[in-house]
């Protein structure tokens, strides 16, 4: 049975090695904010963080998670405020229907992990493979610049 | 819920009464006869003026959205009505989703249910008037308190104030007190001049809980005993279960029932994933009455249907006489595919059933359809059935379709627990009430000098409505289908079955504005279609815009015009459409220099209520590559509730329509009598690679306000289409748009 750090707490859900971590993190262990959408990491909907590396949770077999630190959109916040891209998204007001933004925001936030100021073609290259049927892109590429601004502000 | 469910024989008064005595009656009914002096008090000591308005002495004011969100920002613009006229502070109030009540009827639909871009439009005068009302009685209220005249009250920020002496009282301390006030008859509604909050950028309520995570979509239900269904369906439309065994299946870990439902075969288990494991150790044979059926086959039928003549919709002039006589004809058809709606969440519902009664929760447009599923699948009476609508992650018109909903309950039913059916995303896009495949024929007779004088338009194709309506329902539908449509489609039915009319299929085509002196348009509708259709973001208009606004561009080079020109000169006694396209190509810098090898494209039309305008600007590559830079658009729409929403619905409807008119996998093939495509690695939809700058121009106006969340759709495939004409001389008549059209 896998056992691993989720969102900063030790859990050993009770499923079968090969289930993949969306449906353990969802249904085993209760936190929905991480989406179905593809089952085939095609969308970036089931987007989290697996050693701060953006991963397709619905390809990835929860034994993988064994004994290593996992991320989900409800871990992003820090403990008193919004992760600035959070912020960003509302200041930008991003999301239409919202299903698809938890996995944007991973793939950003492991963006500007490893390019802190990246450019619009960077932002393209690394959003790409979340797609968004309400047709925000426009809006997160955005977003994503002002976060980047702030963040260095603070840094 | 502050409001009490009513039973069928109190529906019907209260749709009477609506009638009789507008809206505002509908709301005060729910809980008692308009002007019962104890019909607005809830249970908990609070005020309910109407439907959409509650007052707790404790936890203050929550404004009521009987529509569903599905990204377009109802759950922010239907409050910003209210909270305008009630003289609230939104920031203060609770928003939330309206169960399934005859109250909450789309008065545009007949039924709870949300599309067509009516939201706002059906809601402009009755939710201010909703408000307007609660305002006056708390102000009487507050009046009769402190024994003053109401008149010189004023109200604000949930607060009655008297300005003579300073004193203020909160709402929600008046709320026991208004209650037993008579409702006034009439009440007076804020000058546009005076609003504080329509018109203003307004953030989005929904959205602090679409960045953390904790927005709670269908998927995202759970409740005690909750078990997982996944339904192995068909392998081709209208396929059938002959036989199954499910042996196997049920020795899969955590697999519960394998269950027999209207749809296919369910496997119903602890989790999904144990389920989908269930689901493909199922073995089932079907019948398939439509194997060997393919897109091929139903290209060719559609082109011998655009040689029959069809009903006519629409006649000026005489001109199939003028065609006759032209000095030449241009004959031209143009295609578009089969789409699927590809939301993000894939379709679920989750059912509970028991002898006392059914709770549904569902990302559903269709509240009234929702119930009426579970009712006729259960036998329950309707006060009995309750729906809660959850976020929705997509619609486009794919949520208004209530197979999800009836296979939940059915399965609910069956075993006795709550389930919640989940779709997998091949499930999704292989059934899928598509988009229909199209075909328009389009026809110009040209004087000597090149300039159309007879336009004749023959739109052939499947008809949405035909496939929701009873006779043409195959037997293995289940029954509730008759009574849902019997609601929806009554408006329709006799066009459809008499006179093989659907507007579904036609609008836009049919009233084409240009004044061209002979016009005909006139629809085939296929009698023989096996694939699925339905309402797909802005219907016909998805394909009829297409049509014309690329064969009027055909015209104007033709009789070598500038296309806004053309256009401007036939639009004339259209002057809301000329404003937009003015706008529009004043602000993309028409006609002036652009960058190297970039041209530009535009389109006009005219959908549910509103005026769009849209200038695409793109390059093609030597070998077809086709890139879309910016798309600049130019709206309409009327009164402005909420500018920022309206550009988001614009930047939306761009990329919903640019993905399915540039992208070479963006479109449903048939083969074998089912959809070929079934997940996003075939069915290509826009990343944000591909994504154009959208720049969106709002008109202001004093005009009723028009639909916002489907118009920006049907423009932009012409709009890119006539910008590729201009880049490489080459006429797209077929969508989507293929690199190898393009070159040589």
């Amino acid at each position: 049975m896998a056992r691993f750090r989720l969102n900063g707490k030790t859990v050993s859900p009770a499923v079968s090695d090969d289930t993949p971590l969306l449906w353990t993190i969802r249904e085993a262990l209760g936190l929905t904010g991480t989406k179905f959408g593809c089952g085939i990491g095609e969308c970036g909907a089931c987007t989290v963080h697996l050693d701060g590396v953006a991963v397709r949770s619905c390809v990835t077999p929860t034994r993988v998670a064994d004994g290593h630190e996992v991320t989900t959109i409800e871990g992003l916040a820090g403990p008193h405020r919004l992760h600035p891209l959070q912020q960003a998204w509302i200041d930008e007001q991003v999301p239409q229907c919202g299903y698809c933004q938890s996995g944007q925001l991973m793939s950003a936030a492991a963006l500007l992990g490893r390019t802190p100021r990246p450019t619009d073609a960077q932002i393209d290259a690394a959003m790409a493979a979340n797609l968004c049927r309400c047709g925000t892109y426009q809006r997160i590429r955005r977003a994503i610049h002002r976060a980047a601004a702030a963040m260095q502000r603070e840094a | 819920m502050g409001a009490r469910p009513v039973d069928r024989s109190r529906r019907h008064f209260l749709k009477v009464s609506a009638v009789a005595g507008g809206l505002m009656l509908v709301g005060f009914s729910l809980d008692g006869c308009a002007g019962d002096s104890a019909s607005t008090a809830t249970a908990n000591g609070g005020f309910a003026p109407n439907a959409w308005i509650r007052i707790a002495p404790d936890d203050g004011v929550t404004i009521i959205v009987a529509h569903s969100e599905m990204g377009q920002g109802v759950m922010t613009a239907l409050p910003m009505l209210v909270a305008e006229e009630l003289e609230v502070d939104l920031d203060k109030v609770d928003v939330e989703f309206a169960p399934a009540q005859r109250a909450y009827d789309n008065p545009a639909l007949g039924l709870q249910a949300t599309g067509g871009s009516t939201s706002v439009r059906t809601s402009w005068l009755p939710l201010r008037e909703a408000g307007a009302t609660a305002r006056a009685m708390l102000i009487t209220a507050a009046a009769r308190h402190w024994k003053v005249d109401a008149d010189g009250l004023r109200a604000r920020s949930g607060r009655v104030f008297n300005p003579a002496t300073g004193d203020s009282l909160a709402y929600r301390d008046l709320a026991a007190a208004a209650a037993r006030l008579p409702v006034p008859e009439k009440v007076r509604l804020k000058e546009p001049g005076d609003f504080r909050l329509i018109g203003t950028p307004y953030p989005r309520v929904d959205v602090p809980s679409k960045v953390d995570g904790s927005a709670v979509f269908g998927l995202d239900i759970h409740v005690p005993g909750l078990l997982i269904a996944t339904v192995e369906r068909g392998p081709g439309f209208g396929a059938a279960v002959r036989s199954f065994n499910a042996d196997a299946a049920m020795q899969v870990a955590g697999v519960r029932h394998v269950v027999q439902i209207t749809t296919g075969v369910a496997v119903v288990a602890d989790s999904f994933w144990q389920a989908q494991q269930g689901r493909r150790a199922l073995s089932i044979r079907w019948d398939q009455p439509n194997a060997g059926r393919d897109s091929a086959g139903i290209a060719a039928r559609y082109r011998r249907l655009a040689q029959q003549q069809g009903a006519q919709v629409r006649d000026v002039g005489d001109a199939p006489h003028v065609l006759d006589t032209a000095a030449q004809v241009l004959d031209v058809s143009y295609q578009v595919p089969f789409l699927a709606h590809a939301t993000m969440e894939p379709m679920n519902a989750t059912a509970h059933v028991r002898a006392d009664g059914c709770d549904v929760w569902v990302p559903t447009q269709n509240q009234g359809g929702s119930q009426d599923v579970a009712v006729a699948i259960t036998g329950l009476p309707y006060a009995r059935v309750r729906v809660h609508t959850t976020q929705l992650g997509g619609g486009f018109g794919r949520r208004s379709e209530l197979d999800f909903v009836a296979e939940a309950v059915q399965l609910s039913q069956r075993v006795g627990a709550p389930v919640k059916v989940i779709w997998t995303r091949e499930d999704d896009t292989r059934h899928d009430f598509y988009r229909p495949a199209m075909r328009h024929r389009l026809r110009a007779g040209l004087d000597a000098s090149g300039r159309a004088v007879a336009w004749m338009h023959r739109v052939v194709g499947p008809s949405i409505s035909a496939r929701a309506m009873p006779a043409f329902v195959p037997a293995v539908l289940p029954h509730w289908v008759p009574r849902v449509i019997k609601r929806m489609a009554s408006g329709t039915a006799g066009l459809v079955t008499e006179h093989r009319v659907d507007n579904a299929a036609v609008e836009g085509a049919r009233d084409v504005p240009y004044a061209y002196p002979n016009i005909r348009v006139e629809y085939v509708m296929d009698e023989d279609a096996f694939v699925p259709v339905g309402f797909w973001r802005s219907v016909g208009h998805s394909h009829t815009a297409f049509a014309v606004e690329s064969f009027v561009d055909e015209l104007a080079h033709r009789a070598g015009e500038d296309p806004v020109a053309y256009r401007r000169h036939l639009l004339r006694g259209h002057p809301r459409r000329l404003g937009v396209l003015d706008l529009a190509a004043r602000k993309a810098g028409w006609g002036a220099s652009l960058a190297p090898r970039h041209y530009q494209g535009v389109a006009v039309h005219e959908c549910f209520g509103s005026y769009v305008a849209e200038v695409a600007e793109v390059s093609v590559s030597g070998k077809g590559k086709l890139t879309v830079h910016r798309v600049v658009c130019a709206v309409d729409c009327g009164h402005v509730v909420n500018p920022d929403t309206i550009r988001a619905q614009v930047e939306s409807a761009v990329v919903y329509g640019l993905s399915a008119a540039i992208l070479p996998g963006s479109e449903i093939t048939i083969e074998d009598g089912r959809a070929k495509q079934d997940n996003f690695d075939s069915y290509q939809v826009l990343r944000m690679d591909q994504m154009p700058r959208v720049d969106t121009w709002i008109v202001q106006s004093n005009a009723a306000p028009g639909g916002v969340g489907e118009i920006a759709t049907p423009p932009i495939a012409p709009a890119v289409a006539n910008a590729v004409f201009a880049a490489t001389g080459k006429r797209v008549r077929s969508l989507p748009i293929r690199p190898e059209a393009l070159t040589a």
